[in-house]
């Protein structure tokens, strides 16, 4: 063996174990100090707090770990809702920045210029304590439709009471699966014999007449629960039933998806425009008609050079929720490493699970992103 | 005269199309024009639905006459190319220029000819539009936070100085210009540290880093007696030993005697603040978040396998967690980590922590410049007889950092965007102090004016760094 190839990585790692032993020797005295001993038992203890906002039951008497997954839900929550808006918002300003019209290009362009170099934090903060606190109070607030509030207290919407909800969740799994499936034989299809199947027709068609039977079938019932408004005291009114959307939700998803849209949107316009023009016209010189250009040249090639930074973006979204804590939206860090944290002093354990928690997921989709690229990479000879 | 054929315009009776078309546009606008500046309601004996959408209908016809093919008319056809190519165009463009003075009257309103400028208390605002008069008030405190107002000038010296160090580079003659580089990663750094501790903190002007830096020049002077061939050991070595031998030997009684002098008051850094605090931390980050990205980049590209996986955990490590828990960690994990008597001041724990962070992404933005030159560059980089880092300094890094630029100076944006967060250790620059200032019992319902002004002030330093990296990136774009 290199001498010099030894050396090196030996100084490291004495470094590196040297720094790990001086963290974790004062850990111990410290902890000891102060009267702690290390260890997961806290999580089955009564939390005795409360939580705003949450997916599953949840009150004071449950345990730390309950509180744990209410944090999870919440983040997940959001980021859901933020992705999805992020992409649908994503996508359009992405095209429109590919416009042959000035005016539309121009408006995409200063709404993705203005848009990214403002901090997130920022926004956040300017949706929540100034774009929303200018709303109504729930006794001056005009419906929408007849049925939607919006008030300073949150949005209230309908929402649908379920007689039987698991039935119908089963159907819609198994409506996905059975257009995965259509999928695959229809891949299998064009190879073998060349003939393209209407996959798109057929799986939306699954996806309405699968549930659709459950209604009739499975005995799923459901019936929409209109908000009411309801006076607590002589002025302080709020809605009763239906489903309270809180402020705090509002703002965090609306300034993550107007945030991370404009990244998305930067992704969409490399993507199409990475595609060269060689390769529309030597499709459509092929008789393809517009639509098959789009759909079996352009777009594959295109979603190639999108996917795998847009999954970025969708990681930063997920982990730019933490900023949830500073307007106090429940989300894994306020109710975790927040609230959790003051209450047991367990500084260590708690903060490496929330870390984790988060390394877990963005490992995860990295290690999926890795597999995926490697997928659809174009094979070179 | 030949038929005019209104559904489908051409070149035959071009006027009468463009008068026609174009009065009809130009009325549409008017219309909106009016109603939203002068809230004038031409077509109000319309029904409402119709009035309504009325200037859209018209402006939609009076586009759809002019959309005439090569009319050899420079304007028209300008027009026509850029807002004007079809129907749905035609109607977005509508919207989009009904929707822009639609919104002007209430934005010029709010910003400007209803805002109140002047004044000192809340009294002075009393119209609808903004309160200007909160952020002149504030003025300070969003500039430098709690810092006692007769020692800003401190911070304002110190900012000049650095800016005008910092653009030493623009004046350089070509004997100098090699320098650059030892100056702006060594030197410059050190200067800034120096300013920032003497003079924004006002630290003791004897303490241990003035024998580091004692150590250093004398070690550099004798250096250049040394033979090349020793030179690597020699710096590994003797200003350690220097360092060691003038803090313990030499002065030892003397650093606590010294150790009190103090040309300026102390200020302590949780008093430091607003916009200059944002500088401060960015500013540091970005110098040591670079250099150890390069570091991680190369391990991580590195032949050693303890080397290699040691770099990939750290960058996965970082990359994996958002900021807010390293801060966290930072605030309320780290403290547990050191030895009781140690104490390590917030801000540098701050800015620790925002710079490992940060070099994670700098580490793989490095990595995909490194991965995008040719391997023939190493093999004939080794051909010549180079080492790695001779080849790494000579032949790699100039060529690969070029081509990152724009993913470096978007990862610079990223940290300056990021400094806010600080609050959670409970650091108050521009947007912390904003939130502050917002709880003010005197001036309460003023959050709108406080965040559209960080807001500007954000856009202005983030727009121009953009701008600044689209130009570096021309600057050193060669052909490849």
């Amino acid at each position: 063996m290199n001498f010099k190839k030894i050396l090196p990585q030996l100084l490291t790692l004495v470094v590196v174990i040297l720094v790990f032993g001086f963290f974790s020797y004062n850990a111990q005295v410290n902890m000891e100090n102060r009267g702690i001993t290390f260890g997961y038992g806290f999580l089955s203890q009564e939390s005795s707090f409360d939580v705003q906002f949450s997916l599953i039951k949840y009150d004071g008497s449950h345990s730390y770990f309950r509180a744990y997954l209410v944090g999870l839900l919440n983040t997940i929550l959001v980021s859901v809702i933020g992705i999805l808006f992020a992409t649908i918002i994503g996508v359009v300003v992405g095209i429109a920045r590919l416009s042959s019209n000035y005016l539309i290009e121009r408006t995409a362009a200063i709404y993705v210029e203005f848009f990214r170099n403002i901090p997130l934090l920022l926004q956040i903060f300017f949706w929540y304590f100034a774009a929303l606190r200018a709303l109504p109070l729930p006794e001056k607030a005009e419906p929408i439709f007849g049925v939607f509030f919006l008030t300073i207290k949150g949005f209230f919407v309908p929402a649908f009471v379920w007689n039987n909800l698991d039935i119908f969740i089963y159907s819609v799994i198994s409506a996905i699966i059975a257009i995965v499936f259509v999928r695959l034989y229809a891949k299998k299809k064009q190879e073998n014999q060349g003939i393209q199947t209407p996959v798109l027709s057929i799986s939306i068609g699954l996806l309405i007449i699968l549930p659709l039977l459950s209604f009739f079938l499975g005995g799923v019932d459901a019936s929409v629960e209109i908000p009411v408004i309801e006076q607590l005291s002589k002025t302080s009114f709020t809605f009763k039933g239906g489903l309270k959307l809180p402020p705090e939700l509002i703002s965090l998803a609306l300034a993550l998806s107007l945030y991370t849209a404009t990244f998305i949107a930067e992704c969409v316009r490399a993507g199409v425009q990475g595609v060269s023009k060689g390769q529309k016209e030597a499709a459509a010189s092929i008789g393809l008609t517009p639509n098959q250009v789009l759909k079996l040249v352009v777009m594959p090639q295109a979603l190639r050079i999108i996917i795998p930074p847009t999954t970025n973006q969708y990681l930063n979204l997920t982990k730019n929720s933490s900023l949830a804590a500073a307007i106090a939206y429940p989300d894994l860090v306020l109710v975790f490493a927040g609230t959790a944290l003051m209450q047991t002093g367990r500084a260590i354990e708690i903060v490496s699970i929330t870390m984790l928690t988060y390394l877990t997921l963005s490992i995860t989709i990295s290690i999926f992103m890795n597999w995926y690229n490697k997928k659809i990479a174009i094979k070179e000879k | 005269m030949n038929k005019l054929n209104i559904l489908s315009p051409n070149k035959n009776n071009l006027y009468a199309y463009l008068y026609s078309g174009i009065s009809l546009f130009f009325i549409s606008i008017l219309i909106v024009f009016l109603n939203s500046f002068f809230s004038l309601d031409l077509t109000s004996f319309l029904p409402g639905t119709i009035s309504y959408f009325l200037p859209l209908i018209i402006g939609f016809i009076g586009l759809h006459l002019i959309r005439i093919e090569y009319s050899r008319i420079k304007f028209l056809d300008i027009i026509n190319k850029n807002i004007n190519t079809n129907k749905f165009n035609a109607l977005l463009s509508l919207l989009i220029i009904f929707a822009f003075i639609k919104s002007l009257p209430p934005l010029l309103s709010w910003f400007i000819i209803d805002a109140n400028f002047a004044g000192d208390s809340k009294d002075a605002c009393s119209g609808s539009g903004a309160c200007w008069a909160y952020i002149k008030t504030w003025f300070n405190r969003f500039m430098y936070g709690m810092y006692p107002n007769a020692e800003q000038w401190r911070i304002n010296l110190s900012f000049i100085a650095l800016a005008f160090l910092g653009g030493v580079g623009f004046f350089a003659t070509e004997k100098f210009k090699k320098y650059l580089t030892l100056y702006y990663v060594v030197v410059y750094p050190v200067i800034a540290f120096l300013f920032i501790f003497f003079f924004i903190s006002g630290g003791p002007i004897f303490f241990d880093f003035s024998y580091g830096i004692i150590a250093a020049v004398i070690s550099i002077i004798i250096g250049f007696f040394i033979p090349s061939k020793f030179k690597m050991y020699y710096f590994l070595i003797i200003p350690i030993t220097f360092y060691i031998l003038l803090k313990y030997v030499f002065f030892y009684e003397e650093l606590i005697e010294l150790g009190k002098i103090q040309a300026f008051e102390w200020v302590e850094t949780g008093a430091w603040g607003g916009l200059s605090l944002t500088f401060i931390v960015s500013f540091f980050c970005l110098i040591f978040c670079f250099p150890v990205g390069l570091f991680l980049s190369l391990g991580r590209r590195s032949d050693l396998p303890i080397i290699k996986y040691i770099s990939i955990g750290f960058i996965e490590f970082w990359r994996g967690v958002p900021l807010i828990t390293v801060l966290f960690m930072s605030s309320v994990m780290f403290p547990m980590f050191l030895p009781e008597d140690m104490f390590i001041d917030k801000l540098v724990r701050v800015i620790i922590a925002i710079s490992l962070f940060e070099a994670a992404y700098v580490a793989e933005v490095i990595r995909g410049g490194l991965q995008a030159l040719p391997r023939g560059q190493y093999d004939a980089a080794k051909s010549l007889g180079m080492g790695y880092w001779k080849m790494h300094i000579f032949v790699i890094l100039p060529q690969a950092l070029k081509l990152v630029i724009p993913g470096i100076a978007n990862t610079f944006l990223a940290l300056v965007k990021d400094t806010p967060l600080i609050f959670v250790v409970g650091l108050l620059e521009i947007v912390g102090m904003l939130n502050l200032a917002k709880t003010n019992p005197e001036w309460l319902g003023f959050a709108m004016e406080g965040y559209v002004f960080a807001s500007i002030v954000f856009f202005i330093i983030c727009y121009a760094m953009s701008k600044y990296s689209y130009n570096l990136e021309q600057k050193y774009k060669t052909e490849r």
